[in-house]
């Protein structure tokens, strides 16, 4: 261990925890480690490993195969988002939170948006309270797919991802139709959404969920009685209810310990209550569990998709953003012969027509609303659980303070607990069963 | 303008507003502070400062106000929490004022009787607040003595109720007890508040930073910690830094 190498990645050092290797891949041979007693090593997963759902770094400490002690490290996306949204108006706050948990991106602006509407004390028109229940259960199942897609990916199950990522790519595209963006959309606002639905919308909406309904049950074909997904799943990442509530564990992880704990029944909102759906339980408290849980969860979502979108169908022509000229952004985009931008009548009403009309639209969008001094919490169901987000306003244009309560975040204090004890390669599969994303977890 | 000497009696004075709706409350509640409410002092207009302002809107001067303390009855399942952790008799110095506002309820709580309240918040049957949701700070630099808040987003899933408590700490002396024993998922939520705040919170096993790296300066959510960012230069005009933009007073 007195060998001295200038390269700080590749070099044997000491510590006073004893000797440190670094090795990077089919290099084991390279290490003489016959000065080290017992077979008790720390080792650093990732931040960048394939297997940890972006930038997480898990500290193991293994004794041959078996995982003694497990810590996270986070942190390594803190992109300061919350610090961001208050030097932005309140709109363009969903500008920012849409970034966090990118796999989920509508759950990020609702809790926001509904934060923001309780500070103000408005509701959305009816059609924009359907077209957000459309677009967060069509997220839940691309977000779902995306869980199965890199869990299955992670366990050597690559039919399992390339399927996963196909049926989401569908999805992504209602996404880009009805809001313009595959992902960090923006779309649900202060007030409303952003644009109404589109010409064509409704028969995309109806075809793509006839083709999701054909393709989905293909996963419950390939991997629920597949006795090796079964033998890499069943009993890993044990965590029960009464570990779930300490923890603060919810989502499908809470509902897989045979909990009903769903926001969306529970707490309702934008109309949830009126639609019909089932909370899918089970009690397998496991990555199995979890796994079932959202695999029928997408079904349950594809069922209050597809009421929302006959819904829609029938509210033709009715407001998307409330009829408050003071809060309502003035204009609706349009695609023109050089591009996107704002629809050619609103420009010719504020250009030609209307000095206060111009004066109007310049204020709303450079110095935006005011909200009054207070505070709020709303929460919504996520596909990873309870997304909560704390507004606080001192009745400026800004918000004063934005905090969000990640699910991912919250989620991943679970390694530990359902890791330690377990085998190496088991903690792969615990981590893919919590479905951490990192935007989220740092923000 | 108004000199920083005139902003401390703006706010000794404590409860004008412009349109006197916060006048009465202070009078009828019994509060550590009066004036803890106003948690700035907002001056101008249209965001401008110093010359150039010819309209005479530079001059006006408001104090922000957060809502002030609620009158019994709170309505609804409110007054039956509140009754409940009055009659728990060690808890009676507790609470420090109520607030209702937009729906929500907010029991302000004096930070050395924190852990008994949230004992019992989650361990009495009528109460049974099992989960908690979120831990937050939020840093009022202008609540002399006051400046550093932390809320508590507890939800009762067995009564299907959330609450909010608020526990308030000096700059000086930025002391709140950790609630981990009672609430573990307040672990990685403190060393965030931690970390963002520069709360530290007495009996953490391990409040270290999360987001940050473990050597950085400063706590970055505080008020008086910038944004940070350059100026940008897009064909010939020059972009300032998103904090050093105009911003609407």
């Amino acid at each position: 261990m007195t060998e001295t190498v200038s390269d700080p990645y590749a070099s044997t050092t000491d510590s006073a925890e004893g000797p440190v290797f670094t090795v990077t891949g089919q290099d084991w041979d390279t290490i003489d480690a016959s000065a080290v007693e017992g077979d008790h090593l720390v080792i650093n997963m990732g931040p960048q490993h394939p297997s940890t759902h972006g930038v997480l770094r898990l500290i193991l400490e293994i004794d041959g195969e078996t995982v003694r002690d497990a810590r996270a490290g986070v942190g390594y996306l803190h992109t300061g988002i919350e610090k961001n949204m208050e030097y932005r108006t309140w709109t363009q706050g969903v500008t920012f939170c849409t970034r966090m948990d990118y796999v989920a991106p509508f759950s990020n602006e609702a809790a926001y948006v509904m934060a923001v509407e309780k500070l103000l004390g408005i509701e959305a028109p009816e059609k924009a309270q359907v077209m957000r229940v459309l677009l967060l259960e069509l997220n839940r199942v691309s977000s779902h797919l995306v869980a199965l897609a890199t869990g299955g990916m992670e366990i050597g199950a690559l039919t399992v991802m390339t399927c996963g990522f196909r049926d989401r790519e569908l999805i992504l595209d209602l996404f880009e139709m009805i809001t313009g963006l595959r992902m960090n959309h923006a779309f649900i606002r202060p007030g409303g959404v952003a644009q109404d639905m589109p010409a064509g919308g409704i028969e995309k909406l109806r075809s793509t969920v006839r083709l999701l309904k054909k393709r989905l049950p293909e996963y419950a074909a390939l991997c629920n009685a597949n006795p090796i997904f079964k033998g890499r799943l069943k009993g890993v990442g044990h965590l029960d209810l009464s570990g779930c509530l300490a923890l603060g564990l919810t989502g499908p992880i809470l509902r897989a310990t045979g909990y009903d704990w769903d926001l969306r029944k529970k707490q309702p909102y934008w109309g949830y209550e009126t639609y019909d759906f089932d909370v899918v339980t089970r009690d397998e408290p496991d990555a199995y569990g979890r796994f079932r849980v959202r695999l029928d969860e997408m079904w349950e979502s594809l069922k209050i998709v597809e009421q929302a979108t006959e819904r829609l169908a029938a509210m033709e022509g009715q407001p998307v953003m409330v009829a408050d000229k003071k809060i309502a952004w003035p204009s609706q985009l349009s695609v023109g012969s050089d591009g996107q931008g704002n629809s050619a009548e609103h420009i010719k009403h504020i250009m030609g027509e209307s000095m206060e009309a111009l004066i109007h639209h310049f204020k709303i969008v450079t110095e935006g609303f005011r909200v009054p001094a207070g505070q709020a919490y709303a929460s919504v169901e996520a596909p990873r659980g309870e997304i909560g987000c704390h507004v606080v306003s001192d009745g400026g244009t800004r918000p004063y303070r934005a905090h969000f309560r990640d699910p991912s975040f919250v989620n991943l204090q679970g390694t530990s607990v359902m890791s330690e004890g377990g085998m190496l390669s088991d903690v792969i599969v615990a981590i893919a069963s919590i479905d951490p994303v990192m935007g989220g977890v740092d923000r | 303008m108004v000199d920083a000497k005139g902003n401390k009696d703006e706010r000794d004075q404590g409860t004008k507003t412009q349109d006197g709706s916060h006048e009465t409350q202070a009078e009828l509640v019994k509060s550590d502070a009066v004036e803890l409410e106003i948690v700035e002092v907002r001056e101008g207009a249209f965001g401008i400062h110093g010359t150039g302002d010819t309209s005479g809107f530079g001059g006006l001067t408001r104090p922000v106000m957060m809502p002030g303390a609620s009158q019994r009855p709170y309505g609804g399942w409110y007054d039956e929490v509140a009754d409940q952790l009055a009659t728990i008799t060690e808890l009676d110095e507790a609470i420090e004022k109520v607030v209702v506002d937009r729906g929500e309820i907010t029991f302000f709580i004096r930070r050395h009787k924190l852990l008994e309240t949230v004992t019992h918040l989650r361990n009495d049957p009528v109460l049974r607040f099992e989960f908690c949701s979120s831990v937050s700070g939020v840093h009022f630099p202008h609540e002399t003595g006051r400046e550093l808040h932390v809320a508590y987003h507890l939800l009762s899933m067995t009564h299907n109720r959330r609450i909010r408590l608020e526990v308030v700490a000096p700059d000086d002396d930025p002391h709140i007890p950790s609630v981990v024993s009672i609430y573990p998922t307040a672990d990685w939520q403190e060393r965030e508040t931690w970390d963002m705040f520069g709360i530290i919170f007495d009996g953490h096993p391990a409040l270290a930073r999360i987001l940050m790296p473990d050597d950085w300066p400063g706590h970055p959510q505080r008020k008086d910690y910038p944004l940070g960012g350059i100026p940008v230069e897009y064909k010939g005009g020059t972009i300032a830094p998103p904090d050093q933009r105009r911003s609407y007073s």
